[in-house]
């Protein structure tokens, strides 16, 4: 039995089957995501004044990034037109082009997500007194850990409960960022710091449990990328072993094109939200 | 709505996030007087101008690809 309305367009709808799924599909996507960017919205301006963290994200890896995904939504595009035009070799360039695009953002990202799991902050007691420490780390043995100073930070719940962090200086009047501080991405060189051990009460990583920021930030970075990759395996198909529908029925194969094209358009749709809210307000 | 209207979108979406770019930009130069802002903001703005190029150059491309 042959499906139908996979080239012809239904007489009530004026879209093809596929086209109309991709697109109710859509709709629940921007609840989902729509739903998790109020939550983002309401945990900032739910945050006590000026404990917000800021510039804690790489805004040039992050513009980077944003660059790939456009030529992405061109090339994936161009694609598509490629085959209306019944080029075919044009189509596999722009659609090779496009996957290698979602690589390299992939990429990208994973370095990004390694700088922040690779972030500690490590509380310490000597004595009486207890100390804050946070810094990228640079090794670790069974005597000693060693963390090289970040010259931004996020400060747990502990260690404000201990009098350290955003809300203390809110008190003191030194919430305010200093320009020069957080003028340029670059950590400040400092001198390693090395902490023993047996001082050290409790290490925690920049992973979502260490804040809410980062816990939104994860979500929402975490679950476009497995849009990206969802999108990249689906495009992968039709580069490989999907490729093949060309020959017995061109005008359906065009319009997987167009469908997985309008998916990878919402994913870089998002990512130009997400960019802008993350790393730059 | 076609990928060819999506793409429209895409592209006006795109123009809007120079836009503010360049203008975070700007801020941040005023802020904190680092080149490297400066250079940024300049980078957004020819984008932004080359969005529109391209916009154009779409437009007409796929001037016979219907928009539904």
């Amino acid at each position: 039995m042959e499906i139908p309305y996979t080239v012809k367009e239904r007489k009530d709808t004026g879209l093809y089957n596929a086209k109309l799924g991709i697109w109710l599909f859509l709709a629940s996507e921007v609840m989902l995501f729509g739903a998790l960017f109020s939550a983002y919205i309401l945990l900032r301006v739910g945050a006590t004044p000026g404990t917000w963290p800021h510039g804690l994200l790489n805004v040039p890896l992050g513009t980077l990034n944003t660059i790939v995904l456009i030529i992405s939504s061109v090339t994936v595009v161009m694609a598509w037109a490629s085959l209306k035009m019944k080029q075919f070799g044009k189509w596999r360039m722009y659609q090779g082009a496009t996957l290698v695009c979602a690589l390299i953002f992939l990429v990208i990202k994973s370095f990004e997500y390694n700088d922040k799991l690779t972030h500690y902050e490590v509380i310490s007691k000597v004595g009486d007194k207890y100390q804050v420490h946070d810094g990228h780390l640079i090794s670790e043995d069974k005597d000693k850990v060693v963390l090289e100073p970040s010259a931004h930070r996020i400060y747990t719940s502990r260690a404000i409960a201990l009098g350290f962090g955003p809300v203390a200086e809110v008190a003191h009047g030194k919430a305010d960022h200093d320009p020069k501080a957080h003028a340029d991405h670059a950590p400040a060189k400092h001198e390693l710091v090395t902490i023993q051990r047996s001082t050290i009460e409790r290490m925690q990583n920049y992973a979502p449990k260490h804040h809410a920021y980062l816990a939104i930030y994860f979500t929402l970075t975490g679950l476009h990328a497995l849009h990206v990759i969802g999108g990249a395996l689906v495009m992968g198909y039709l580069f490989g072993p999907g490729a093949k529908m060309w020959k017995t029925d061109p005008e359906r194969f065009t319009n997987r094109i167009e469908v997985s094209g309008l998916f990878w358009h919402f994913v870089d749709l998002v990512w130009i939200f997400l960019f802008p809210i993350l790393y730059l307000l | 709505m076609s990928l060819k209207a999506f793409h429209i979108v895409f592209i006006l979406a795109t123009f809007a996030l120079a836009a503010f770019l360049a203008v975070w930009f700007f801020q941040e130069y005023a802020r904190t007087q680092l080149n490297s802002h400066l250079v940024g903001a300049w980078s957004a703005v020819g984008s932004g101008l080359l969005i529109l190029v391209y916009g154009r150059f779409f437009l007409k491309k796929l001037k016979s690809i219907r928009y539904l």
